[in-house]
């Protein structure tokens, strides 16, 4: 099984999500967390790409150089992307973005489409950068003319091609379908990029995976446009439960999410789902309604309530055996103050 | 009546439909129509009776009688051809992103001044449609910042401007801000592959210092009236609206459907905006009336 690269892009499509609000602060701290959670690729920016700052899509709190920048000061490992789509971004500032700190760009065009991007693509390919052809709202045209569209992008030296379902529209099987066709006619890597509207985006991105895509895209705690992208520390419990090699590691994405991203979302004044930990039932495999048991033996005997739940699972307990739980808990907090 | 003598360089979607456009005039007749080789588009000027060449400028510059150059081939051929024309005493319309020339858009700047340079340029199909607007406005209520959303059939914008996306957003943008008088501008480009094709469309957002609607409204529908002289398919289709200090106001092009069907708009408006600018000059020529 080929190795699969994380993108992930809490700073971008997630900041639709704050009405592109992200403080300089907030970039360098979720920066920090995914780097520190494995992810390959951190993109930033407003959510509709360079400068895409404007009354038609809302200004930003910064404007992309800024967090580019903050964003970059703490990252030594992950490559830090922007998204550019032609008519909104140009060139020049693409350059201000790869001397702010930017090593990757993803070029984005409508499905049908690529080749208001070839410039782009060019420039960004003589710049040095890692460059993704991103081929948008991909459920509005068929397989064929997609796939053309794709050995367009493949053809102006583009790194990686996705199949992009900006709509959240599209069904498993289409997924599949393009995924495959792309797969097949391509030398370069295939990508995915999820949206949940329909409650498949972790779903599709796995459909994607079995149909040869490498790259996938998500975001902490599902955040992103619409119902969001596909929730990082998801598609990383799942690609474990797989035995997919990835580089990313759960329980830090999870720490990223839950002490990094949703701080700043209350200070924000949003909140979204309390129940972020539940992931960890379905990745150990535990009976649901343990949770809130699980949560009050961690806090009453001061464990990570993940560990509770991992056990759990390890131990095969089955429905009703909330007991358990607490004696879980004591033996954890014991083995730690060994 | 005698009309003045015009070349064609580039017998593209723009050149041909100019021919039509020509044809209509009073004031202009096409010489010529050159490209740099044999292709469908000399064919059919042909077709029209009218000469064709693809021996390129050269067979324009060898016709004294020809006084006025379209140019609607590409920057880069442009910038060639510019000081050719200027030495053989053609004025130049410039139809590229060249802009060798100052942009000039007849609803807003097309002054006897214009008509005494050699050389002048046309912006961009948005620039045409968008620039008299903002201009319009920051006349009376000051605009700090002018923001336009361009949205264009995907079937009307040719591989030349695709190339060169960003070539389109730059000198639109500098359009707003020079001809427009925005202190600052923001162009945004959508192409959108719908069937039937869309129309042109643009939504025009303004940031002003003054907003007195009524004024606003007054100053557009002026503007307006205007460009229909020369642009008829030109129509508010929102607004001017008001929140704040961002006045909202969308248009539409439908075209002539010359050579390029009505959805065209964009491509109509530009070549609209040269012929206006071709018939000042002929009329200058002729030693007619003033223009303004």
């Amino acid at each position: 099984m080929s190795r699969i690269y994380l993108t992930d892009t809490t700073l971008r499509d997630g900041s639709h999500t704050v009405s592109h609000q992200f403080t300089l602060e907030d970039a360098a701290q979720i920066a920090g967390g995914l780097e520190n959670a494995g992810i390959d690729i951190i993109e930033i920016g407003h959510g509709d790409g360079l400068i895409g700052s404007t009354i038609n899509y809302g200004f930003g709190k910064h404007d992309d150089f800024s967090l580019i920048s903050a964003a970059a000061s703490q990252l030594t490992k992950s490559k830090l992307a922007v998204l550019l789509l032609p008519g909104i971004g140009t060139v020049e500032a693409l350059q201000k973005a790869q001397k702010a700190g930017a090593k990757a760009v993803r070029i984005a065009t409508h499905v049908t489409e690529a080749d208001m991007g070839e410039e782009h693509v060019k420039a960004a390919k003589d710049m040095g950068l890692f460059v993704v052809g991103f081929l948008m709202m991909a459920h509005m045209t068929d397989v064929n003319r997609l796939t053309e569209e794709a050995l367009k992008f493949e053809s102006y030296g583009a790194d990686v091609v996705y199949v992009t379902d900006s709509g959240g529209a599209m069904l498993p099987k289409d997924v599949f379908e393009k995924v495959s066709s792309l797969k097949k006619n391509l030398k370069i890597p295939i990508g995915h990029h999820a949206h949940n509207n329909l409650g498949l985006a972790v779903s599709n991105s796995l459909t994607a995976i079995e149909a040869g895509a490498t790259y996938i895209d998500g975001c902490l705690s599902g955040l992103g446009a619409g119902a969001g992208n596909t929730s990082t520390e998801s598609l990383i419990a799942v690609l474990n439960k797989m035995g997919y090699e990835h580089g990313g590691d759960l329980y830090k994405a999870m720490d990223a999410s839950e002490k990094i991203l949703i701080p700043s979302l209350k200070k924000k004044g949003l909140t979204i789902s309390s129940h972020l930990d539940a992931l960890i039932m379905g990745y150990a495999g535990v009976y649901s309604s343990f949770l809130l048991h699980a949560r009050r033996a961690g806090e009453r005997f001061g464990v990570d309530v993940r560990d509770i739940l991992m056990e759990a699972g390890r131990r095969k307990a089955v429905g009703g055996q909330e007991d358990w739980l607490i004696e879980i808990a004591v033996e954890l907090s014991n083995k730690r103050s060994l | 009546m005698k009309r003045i003598k015009v070349g064609v360089i580039g017998p593209g979607n723009i050149g041909l439909d100019l021919l039509y456009k020509i044809k209509r005039s009073p004031y202009l007749e096409t010489s010529m129509i050159v490209n740099i080789r044999e292709s469908k588009g000399l064919d059919h000027a042909r077709q029209m009776g009218i000469r064709a060449s693809s021996n390129g400028i050269a067979d324009i510059l060898k016709e004294d009688d020809i006084q006025i150059v379209f140019d609607c081939t590409s920057a880069t051929a442009h910038l060639q051809h510019a000081s050719l024309l200027k030495e053989a005493g053609k004025f130049a319309i410039d139809l590229t992103p060249a802009a060798v020339g100052p942009y000039c858009v007849p609803a807003v700047n097309l002054t006897d001044d214009f008509l005494e340079l050699d050389n002048v340029n046309t912006v961009t199909c948005a620039g045409q449609a968008v620039t008299p607007i903002v201009a319009a406005i920051n006349e009376v209520a000051d605009v700090y910042y002018a923001e336009i959303v361009s949205s264009v059939s995907s079937k009307s914008i040719g591989p030349g401007t695709r190339k060169n996306i960003d070539e389109f957003t730059v000198t639109t943008k500098e359009a707003l801000e020079k001809v427009g008088g925005a202190d600052e501008g923001k162009v945004i480009i959508i192409v959108n592959p719908a069937e039937p094709p869309i129309y042109m469309r643009n939504t025009i957002f303004t940031k002003v210092k003054n907003p007195d609607l009524e004024v606003i409204k007054d100053a557009v529908q002026k503007m307006v009236e205007k460009i229909r002289t020369y642009v008829p398919g030109y129509e508010i289709i929102l607004g001017p609206i008001i929140q704040g200090d961002t006045v909202t106001t969308m248009m539409q092009v439908a075209g002539l459907g010359d050579y390029l069907p009505v959805y065209s708009g964009n491509l109509d408006i530009i070549n609209s905006a040269a012929i206006n600018i071709a018939e000042a000059y002929a009329k200058k020529l002729m030693g007619g009336d003033q223009i303004v």
